[in-house]
């Protein structure tokens, strides 16, 4: 399936934000978007895919190609090839998963193309394998998940229980909590990639004496699992990153989930001006709440809308700089660049939480103020 | 590991192995009787998970939601019979393949433009939802024994439909020779329709089941599929029989496999490479059960040698 979109002419007096790009020298940028729009993890995807494009309509001089990967490592391939050979793109984006990211980036970087990382994270291109050309606007994996250990030693949890899918995130995401967290750690159990069963390892939580459960499952891993432990009639406390509780699953689950706390870099009730303008913009637009991955999608193309204004991308020195500045209004709010091109900012502690009939997060305080990842002593840039 | 951990792995294992004989029986039946490899059976469960969760979403009704995929996975499988899978009896296998892997495309692109790319979710109804306690303290899902209570029954059914009825002398027949009992008189074309459509219904059954518990989407049945093809050559083509035991078989090493593997390398080597290489082997662990089984019995266990 493929989605060709040109992103249309419209007068800048429209915009009304007075974005930085809004500058008669702006640069022309071919943009190549990789993604997941079909599938259990199709809900990911397409939430990067329109926060992208709600941050970058109007502006003429940003292209946009989109394209289907799958959450299949080998289509993913193709499609870089694809779209760096005979598209002729500038910048490539919007890969999900870590073990996708780890297939095309360094293979893109190698050839020269920017990549703006939206999602995925994974520690090896944060350490040894960084690249000048890479940037990631969302998270190193590890982040929340160190932020949630931590919270979870000052909130008496003693003993987990850890699960996450066999694949690089969900390696780095256990390794980030195990860094931090100082209690028991009863179990550690790996899925495979897009399970939908998780029986066999809800019978090992009962029969564990851990107290907590926590774990990394996003898109609709995190709704099978959720909706079998709902009706197991296990009671252990769950916990996880935000990506087991965004809003996509939330509103799957229902009031299952409520009270579960989990760590994010954004919320939606984040007070910034930058934020209270998105989930509205975001609402009106496409009608539904955003959820994480719409934040990262939106932070991207305002960061690369941001670079446009100040350099043009075949000047790749120039333009590397541009990014670098981070010279964009944040849904976060603060939002800065460590030397490793991976995001300075704050982890959030959220919790699940009934606003009327709709189940969804609400920050509850910071977990880890001014995070940053721990591979970057490994990057040489 | 507690023997009740063991005993509810034992439960899931079995549950497991109950629905892929729900998929199993309908592709076993339509190989026996008609000689035709259908890889299109994937694409039938998914017409009946959606089904069941459409109706589910208008109604609220499971009970209309299953009926809705009982039915529309039958009137796929009987259009289908009727359009497509008439014209290839005569042909080989490859041709077969092609087409019914045609269909999968057709299905899964028919699906996506219809449904979208967004996973559905059905709900388990409120009766049924929640755990029961078993003798000995063993908290188990009331679902998942619903799931193989009912899989049970379609299965005693279909040995009581093959074994005692007309319809089931006139299968056995045609699966032994079709020229013959076509001179006899049986309508042939019309009991090859009745087959394909009570397969397809059982598979859409299937779907709909485990729709409840997993998740609706493009694509879910092709994974089912996959094993479903091992349970029947395990347990020998044709064979109902062969497909209950090769079912129970799968679901038993696959899910046992993941949960005592692991356990089982930890006793011997370091934890976490443990963990690795056990699940490694976990999955392929019903792959080594067929090369066992096909090394000492090449028809599979209870196939026609």
């Amino acid at each position: 399936m493929k989605i060709k979109s040109l992103i249309a002419a419209v007068s800048i007096a429209a915009l009304g934000s007075g974005a930085a790009w809004a500058d008669a020298h702006s640069s022309k940028v071919k943009v190549g978007m990789i993604t997941t729009l079909s599938g259990g993890g199709a809900g990911l995807g397409i939430d990067v895919r329109d926060g992208f494009m709600l941050a970058a309509k109007g502006n003429d001089n940003l292209e946009l190609v989109i394209e289907d990967d799958q959450r299949k490592p080998d289509v993913a391939v193709q499609l870089a090839d694809k779209l760096i050979q005979s598209e002729k793109v500038d910048v490539l984006t919007g890969i999900i998963w870590s073990n996708l990211a780890m297939a095309v980036v360094p293979a893109a970087t190698a050839q020269g193309k920017f990549y703006l990382s939206p999602n995925a994270g994974p520690s090896a291109l944060a350490g040894k394998g960084c690249s000048p050309l890479y940037f990631n606007v969302a998270w190193q994996n590890d982040a929340f998940n160190e932020a949630a250990g931590a919270w979870a030693n000052d909130n008496g949890i003693k003993k987990v229980f850890l699960m996450a899918p066999n694949y690089p995130a969900g390696q780095d995401m256990i390794a980030g909590f195990k860094r931090t967290y100082k209690g028991d750690v009863v179990e550690e159990v790996y899925t495979k990639l897009g399970q939908t069963d998780y029986a066999a390892e809800i019978a090992q939580m009962r029969a564990s004496d851990a107290d907590t459960i926590y774990f990394f499952l996003p898109g609709g891993m995190g709704i099978s699992f959720m909706k079998q432990y709902a009706g197991s009639g296990v009671d252990k406390a769950v916990m996880g990153p935000a990506f087991s509780f965004d809003q996509g699953i939330l509103g799957a689950i229902g009031d299952a989930a409520l009270g579960v706390k989990n760590t994010s870099h954004w919320s939606k009730d984040i007070d910034n001006e930058a934020n209270k303008k998105f989930v509205a913009d975001f609402q009106a637009e496409y009608g539904r709440l955003p959820s994480l991955y719409a934040a990262q999608g939106y932070d991207t193309a305002l960061l690369l809308q941001s670079a446009m204004g100040k350099a043009d991308v075949k000047d790749a020195a120039a333009f590397q700089a541009a990014l670098e500045e981070a010279d964009f209004a944040s849904v976060r709010g603060k939002f800065a660049f460590a030397p490793n091109h991976h995001p300075i900012q704050d982890i959030f502690m959220r919790e699940v939480v009934k606003e009327g009939d709709v189940v969804t997060n609400k920050v509850i305080g910071i977990a880890s103020p001014d995070h940053q990842d721990v591979y970057g002593a490994d990057c040489k840039l | 590991m507690s023997l009740i951990l063991l005993i509810e792995q034992v439960l899931n294992g079995i549950q497991f192995g109950v629905m892929l004989f729900l998929m199993a029986a309908g592709l076993t039946l339509i190989f026996g009787v008609m000689g035709l490899i259908n890889l299109a059976h994937g694409s039938l469960y998914m017409v009946g998970a959606f089904a069941a969760a459409t109706v589910a979403g208008w109604t609220g009704s499971f009970t209309l939601a299953l009926v809705a995929a009982l039915a529309a996975a039958a009137a796929a499988g009987a259009l289908v019979e009727l359009l497509v899978i008439r014209r290839l009896y005569d042909r080989d296998h490859l041709d077969q393949v092609l087409a019914t892997f045609a269909l999968i495309l057709i299905f899964s692109e028919g699906t996506r433009y219809v449904f979208g790319s967004f996973p559905l979710f059905l709900d388990i109804p409120a009766a049924l939802s929640g755990p029961v306690v078993l003798p000995g303290g063993i908290f188990y899902p009331l679902y998942r024994l619903v799931i193989i209570a009912v899989g049970l029954l379609v299965a005693a059914g279909l040995f009581v439909l093959i074994a005692k009825t007309r319809i089931g002398i006139q299968i056995r027949a045609g699966e032994a020779d079709r020229e013959m009992i076509a001179a006899l008189g049986v309508d042939i074309s019309k009991l090859y329709t009745l087959v394909f459509a009570l397969g397809a219904a059982l598979a859409g059954l299937a779907g709909a089941l485990v729709g409840a518990i997993q998740s609706v989407q493009v694509g879910m049945g092709e994974p089912v599929l996959i094993l479903a093809f091992v349970v029947i050559v395990i347990g020998g083509i044709g064979s109902i029989k062969g497909a209950l035991v090769g079912a129970l078989l799968v679901g038993l090493t696959d899910t046992l496999g993941g949960a005592l593997l692991p356990t089982l390398f930890a006793t011997f080597m370091e934890p976490s490479s443990a963990n690795t290489i056990g699940s490694a082997v976990a999955s392929m662990a019903i792959y080594i059960l067929m090369a066992g089984v096909l090394l000492f019995k090449p028809s599979g266990l209870f196939g026609a040698t």
